[in-house]
């Protein structure tokens, strides 16, 4: 057998994620809502805390966001993080109102700001699972109004 | 039912190794309690009983076995490195509902000599939060350093002034034989040390070393019969902080909540407190743990911090014993901030003593800052 190229942890996809990353393997961004009181929530899990329901949908997620917070991480030795150093770890805020930690990529790691506006782009790591992460997006991208 | 001026520490004894491959976890753990029960005029027949932490999900009734202990009451309260200020006031709690006389908390640890990488070593849990954080390569000094970045966005806080308290620190380590490390730095010498996760530097990091100490805990009107003055539990708290379902002001630490029922509860002011105790696992931790528990406005920790104020002889001295910063770090640190604070409470604190500390706060953080953390405050009083 090869040696896996993805050293980075491989999430678990249970029962109250499997919607989520099952759009991910589409390249989909989907935040979960609570059908009875409508609040949006990030991670996914299968009853609401804020009203303990368990209706739910799966909204796609216009992938759009700004950084909140990040830092450019140096040291880490855990392996497939230490082959990337340095690399940003950040807090994105989506336009649905969710803060995601994620990743910068796509661009140089000190051109990282906050309050960047960034965009969804999915890394495929084998055929059930693809990690959604963020890179820059311009103000005049076509998909802003 | 309030625990003020009803329970004491009795008894404290800090390990004095920083490096030590010829021990074990478990050794550091029991010569403390040897220690803490000497200092308590009391004996390992005395304790009914018993609390650890950071010895895995079951690990307290391996240490109760390596003590030999059959104790009345057990905990191994795991909310990080604030676990030993929080079972403080859960003894306490125990002892005013009659469940058990005098507690035994200890602690021991070789992360150093068994080289444990704890601030950038990886090794996630796979519980459902972690499941979503751990493929994004978060470390705990990453954790801290999202919130740094953010406080210098939001409020203009500097590098050099994060680094003024690693500079305190380690002014204060000086007075301190047994700290890791005590020649003085300066923040030039901070700022010019290498990132570790921007904007944090490896001076603005603790320490990594072995270490262990123990705690008697009883109650005031048994402490009148022990040798040693004691150290009265004026008040407490706990609290905590996550990302709840995807709305955060990373700002807001759990400092805010513990320190306000803390306080509540002690019946004292912010001007009553002589000395602070805090877990210093970074620069930053210190800064927004002050602003959180209300020493200052928010925002203001910057120039709060600058000019002595937080040294030994300033308003506020804070980490008199050199903190993680500069003394030592074996992974949880809140048992060291309790151990200071009796110390400091009963005058034996030598060359760094505070003079005439009589109200003494100490104030634990556990886990990762920006991701998921605990905080646990503690106000002592002299007797």
């Amino acid at each position: 057998m090869s040696e896996r190229a993805y050293k980075k942890p491989v999430p678990r996809v249970d029962e109250e994620s499997k919607g989520y990353w099952e759009a991910c393997r589409r390249h989909e961004l989907r935040i979960q809502r609570c059908r009875a009181c409508g609040t949006f929530r990030y991670y996914p899990r299968a009853v609401c805390p804020q009203c303990l329901s368990s209706d739910t949908e799966w909204v796609l997620s216009s992938g759009r966001g700004t950084v909140y917070t990040f830092t450019v991480t140096h040291q880490n030795q855990a392996p497939g993080f230490r082959e990337d150093l340095p690399y940003v770890l950040a807090y994105v805020t989506l336009e649905e109102g969710v803060l995601m930690l994620t990743n910068v990529v796509g661009c140089p790691v000190d051109d990282v700001r906050i309050g960047m506006p960034v965009e969804v782009v999915f890394e495929d790591v084998d055929d059930e699972i693809a990690i959604p992460r963020f890179r820059p997006r311009t103000p005049a991208d076509p998909h802003d109004r | 039912m309030s625990l003020k001026n009803e329970i004491a520490v009795v008894g404290v004894y800090e390990h004095p190794c920083r490096w030590a491959p010829d021990k074990t976890a478990y050794q550091i753990a029991a010569e403390s309690a040897r220690g803490a029960l000497a200092d308590a005029g009391l004996t390992i027949h005395d304790v009914d009983g018993y609390a650890t932490s950071g010895v895995g999900p079951i690990g307290v009734m391996s240490m109760c076995h390596h003590l030999n202990l059959k104790p009345d009451w057990l905990d191994s309260t795991a909310i990080g490195g604030s676990s030993f200020v929080a079972q403080v006031a859960h003894a306490g709690a125990a002892i005013r509902a009659g469940l058990c006389r005098t507690v035994l908390i200890t602690y021991g640890s070789t992360a150093a000599s068994e080289r444990f990488a704890i601030g950038t070593g990886g090794g996630f849990a796979t519980d459902p939060p972690d499941n979503f954080d751990a493929p994004y390569g978060p470390t705990i000094v990453g954790a801290y350093a999202m919130a740094a970045q953010r406080h210098m966005f939001q409020y203009g806080t500097t590098s050099e002034q994060l680094a003024e308290i690693a500079v305190t620190m380690r002014r204060h380590a000086g007075l301190n034989p047994y700290a890791k490390y005590r020649d003085a730095i300066t923040v030039e010498d901070v700022l010019a040390s290498r990132v570790i996760s921007s904007p944090l530097h490896l001076l603005d990091c603790c320490v990594i070393s072995d270490g262990g100490g123990a705690l008697v805990v009883t109650s005031a009107e048994r402490a009148r019969d022990l040798p040693k003055k004691p150290a009265l539990v004026l008040g407490a708290g706990i609290a905590n902080r996550h990302s709840g379902i995807g709305q955060r002001d990373i700002l807001d630490i759990a400092a805010r909540q513990s320190g306000k029922k803390a306080f509540e509860r002690a019946g004292v002011k912010h001007s009553d407190v002589d000395l602070c105790m805090i877990y210093d696992s970074f620069t930053i931790t210190v800064l927004l743990t002050l602003e959180n528990l209300g020493f200052c406005p928010m925002g203001e920790g910057g120039a709060f911090v600058q000019g002595g104020r937080i040294a030994l002889g300033g308003e506020l001295p804070v980490n008199l014993d050199g903190g993680g910063l500069s003394s030592n770090h074996p992974g949880m640190r809140g048992m060291f901030l309790v151990i200071e604070a009796v110390k400091q409470l009963r005058g034996e604190a030598g060359p760094r003593q505070v003079k005439g500390a009589e109200v003494a706060l100490c104030h634990g953080t556990g886990g990762f800052l920006g991701l998921r953390h605990s905080g646990a405050t503690l106000i002592l009083g002299a007797a």
